[in-house]
Order: C-alpha cells, then structure tokens, then sequence
C-alpha cells in the first residue's frame, strides 16, 4: 500500500523530519528529538502536521438534530464559533471515534477526525443519515482530502498567532486578534486572501490553537509560523511529542485507549456523554453502564521504582494474577519517569492502589494516580 | 549530518562497536546508532558471568519511543557491566564510544572478531 502523503511532506524533509507510518501516512515522528520536543512544547512553542485528520461539513436544517443523535455530546450547548469534544458510537456503547465538533454557521458544523477513522466514519454518518428522518434536510461532505491542518501549541503561541492572523476575524467568534478567542472557540480569519478557521483546542494540555485551511494554503502557513515563531522558540514537532504530550495529560488516542470494543463510560469520558439529551446511539447502553458500572475502567499509573518505560500491551499485575493490558505509555519527558494508561477491572482501578506493570518477563511497581498524570504548576 | 566511526574499532551491522585489548572486548552502539534512537532513557544490561553467542540479544536500550536489543558481536562470557549508563542512560547519547559503553566480554574465539565490519565497511553500510 502506498503510504498518503499530507501537503507539508516537503516542508518536513526540508526541516529535518524523521518519517514514519502512522495509519496509513508518512508523517514526521520527530525533528529534534522527542524529548527536546515535548519539552519545547511545555515551555514555549510548538507546530505540529495534523492534515492528516479528517473535516466532515455537516450542513442543514436539521443538521443539528442529526448530530445530537448521531454524537454523545450535547450540541444544542453550540453557539456559533464554539466547539465540544465529543464521541460517535455503536449502538452497543463502543466507540467508532472520538472528534472535535465544531459550530461554523447557524446550520454549519464541521467535525475533526481521526485520520486512520476517515473511511469508517464518513460511512457510519452516512447510513445514520440515509435511516435519519429529515435526511433531506441535512448535507454531508468529506472534505479531507482538500484540507489541512496544523496545530500550534505551547504557552507561547498567542503572541504567535496574532502575528500570524493580525486582522479582526471574519466568521466564527467575532474577536479582533486569535488571542482574544477562549478555549474551545473557533474564527475564520484571512490568510493571503483566503479564509481559513483558527481554534484554540489542542492535544498537548498546553494552551494552544489549531489552523485548519485548504490543503494549498498550509505550507503557506507553516512556513510563516516558523518564520515569525523564531522570538517565539517555536519548533517543528513530530508525532512522538505529540503522542508523549498527550499521555502525559491522559488524553485519549484512538486505536489505545479507544475503540469499537469499548465504550466512553470505560474510558473515562463519561463527561462527553450527555444521557439528558434525548436519544442517541448507545445511549441506552451507556446509561446502563453509568448507573451500573462497567467491567473495565481505564487507569493511569507510574512507575514507582527504577524500571524500564512501560509499553502498550504490557501486561498489567494486581494481587498476584495478570489483570489488564497497558494501552499507552512512555517514559515521561516532564517527569521522567515511567507513566502510562492502561485497562483494569473496576476493583482494582483505585487512586494510590499498587500495581506492576510486566516487562520482558520481570514486573515492575507501579501505582494508579490520579489523572492528569501531568499537572502544570500553577 | 557528520557520524562519528573511530578508525580503531571493529563494527557489528547491528550498528554495536567493539573495542579489543587482548582477549577482552568492550562493548557499546555507534555513534549512528544513539542518533537514530535518540533520547536514551533506559539501559538493561546482561548479568555477569552469562555465556553469549555471536549474535545473541543480550542487552537493551530504550528511548521515549521504542525499545531495541542489542547483540553480542561475538561470542563470549559477561565479565564486566557499565553500572554508571544504567544509572544515566543519557551517556549513550552523549559518549557512545566511551562512558556509553555497555558490557566488556572475555572472547571465547578471538578468530571472530576478524568477521566484524572495519570502520570503512561500516561507514559504507550507514552510507557516511
């Protein structure tokens, strides 16, 4: 199979970018190091490729009233330039995917994917569609292999995006600098004449934006960020920061700690489902679980001693017998220490309860803690 | 990017170095090597007085990302580990070829050592 390429695969050889497979793309895992990265991102600024997610427009009359019955998030609570963390499930709870939902216009959302979830979702909207209602009334286009991304990242990136997109926005949250937008709030601004959507959302639990444009105008974009971010220390990052970022703050990774075979309740994002919303796929399930408890819980934990870094698939030990499997984990770049997440019956999923993760045959001490693993000081 | 091959030591195709001063060798990974794994942050070495055959997994490196064996180039008997890289893994990146090293072996052939890549044949492999 040939791998996918996003419009910013020269930019990246030009930066020094070291390319690997991920789902199906040839994307950056690092520049730098991941270390140097991460830790860039914590304490300044960093830009990251993230065309390879997908953008679904949903458009309509009653464009808002299918995805409530679509998505497990409430989006009546949308105004426009607003945007929500949600979740798209089978009837039976599992996951199909987690995504951003944005509000564009008075009947205009637009849906951030996961690039390896492009396919599966855009048919799951489609036939929750064609078996929806008021079908007419609501329009589906795929917009992903037209659009591209970036995400900016780090406590730095306001100064930077307002010198970037220096001009009032033009649609969206009305706001006369990106700066002036709040966590989860989205604006179309003009970029060498042509509009693109700033939002400041993340994956990084720093603060931060991310630039969605079409897929002609990112390098444009990328190469200016870099240029203006220079007083800013802004750095190209790759896939490995952002993936140890995301870890560390307990973020979920679609494929790790999501999946078709388990539900958002196990995940411990219950918070995105909204059960007094009316109906919706899995709602019933869901309930269920939320009043009756699940049959595994996602935890996060450390290492407690000198160990080698945990990683997905370990086997996780409480008590004597092997009770679970670490999903995600890495050695911490900010702790620098072993952290990871990892799936465990609820018995055993208890703040300060010790564990061991097994490693090449040896187990090791952990302890579950609290999430986020990672907490900036205040 | 300019890689460091020192013209006295013998090489492994796994990309690990081997230092020879009579029928002991020291062992570690090329300078090329901590480059591409980057941000060493775990080292497992062999226990003392374990027997390997050429070729043997008989170590491990870690970075953020992933986990790597390192193989003994040659065959012979653990006689010696670098307690100090295990304590600051960081020393493979910083000092590959000195205090990065991993374990010394005593050769149970010396003859094997003559099937080792010299610096030039290296050099050409990573393509420096």
């Amino acid at each position: 199979m040939t791998l996918k390429r996003t419009p910013l695969f020269s930019a990246h050889q030009r930066a020094g970018g070291k390319l690997i497979e991920f789902g199906g793309w040839e994307m950056p895992v690092q520049y730098s190091t991941i270390t140097d990265e991460h830790l860039c991102v914590r304490r300044a600024a960093g830009i990251f490729d993230i065309s390879h997610m997908g953008e679904v427009i949903v458009r309509g009359p009653a464009a808002e009233a299918f995805l409530n019955a679509t998505l497990t998030n409430d989006i009546r609570k949308l105004t426009i330039g607003l945007g929500q963390y949600t979740l798209m499930c089978h009837e039976h709870g599992g996951v199909i995917d987690d995504l951003y939902a944005y509000r564009l216009g008075e009947q205009e959302y637009l849906l951030i994917i996961n690039a390896s979830r492009i396919e599966p979702d855009v048919a799951w909207l489609q036939e929750r569609l064609a078996a929806f209602p008021q079908h007419a009334d609501v329009t589906l286009a795929n917009l992903s292999d037209h659009t591209a991304a970036v995400a900016i990242q780090g406590p730095k990136t306001p100064g930077l995006l307002d010198q970037l997109f220096p001009a009032a926005s033009t649609g969206g949250t009305h706001v006369a600098k990106p700066s002036e937008l709040k966590k989860n709030q989205i604006a179309q601004f003009i970029f060498d004449g042509q509009p693109v959507c700033v939002a400041r959302t993340g994956y990084s639990g720093e603060d931060g934006f991310e630039v969605i444009t079409p897929a002609t105008l990112i390098e444009a974009v990328w190469d200016k960020a870099l240029n203006l971010g220079h007083q800013f220390c802004l750095q190209p990052c790759g896939l490995g920061a952002r993936d140890t970022l995301r870890t560390e703050v307990c973020y979920p990774l679609y494929g790790h700690e999501l999946d078709e075979n388990t539900t958002p309740i196990e995940a411990g994002v219950g918070f995105f489902v909204a059960l007094d919303k009316g109906e919706f796929v899995g709602r019933t399930v869901l309930a269920h679980e939320k009043a009756n408890g699940t049959k595994k819980k996602l935890v996060a934990f450390k290492m407690t001693d000198k160990a080698p870094p945990p990683r997905p698939h370990y086997a996780i030990w409480a008590g004597g017998t092997a009770v679970g499997e670490v999903v995600s984990g890495t050695q911490s770049p900010s702790l620098n220490n072993g952290i990871g997440m990892g799936y465990v019956p609820p018995q055993v999923a208890e703040i300060g309860g010790k564990i061991e993760i097994e490693i090449r045959g040896r187990r090791f001490a952990a302890e579950i803690v609290k999430k986020p693993i990672y907490k900036k000081a205040a | 990017m300019s890689t460091n091959v020192p013209a006295d030591l013998k090489y492994a195709k796994s990309h690990e170095w081997l230092r020879v001063a009579g029928d002991v060798a020291t062992v570690g990974i090329t300078d090329h090597a901590q480059h591409e794994l980057t941000d060493v942050v775990f080292v497992e070495l062999p226990a003392v007085g374990r027997k390997v055959k050429a070729g043997e997994a008989c170590a491990v490196v870690e970075s953020v990302k992933t986990a790597s064996d390192i193989y003994a180039p040659v065959s012979g008997e653990i006689i010696e580990v670098n307690k100090p890289v295990s304590d600051d893994p960081s020393l493979v990146n910083t000092a590959p070829f000195a205090g990065g090293w991993f374990f010394k072996l005593k050769l149970a052939n010396t003859t094997e050592v003559g099937a080792l890549l010299t610096p030039e044949a290296y050099k050409a492999q990573i393509g420096s």
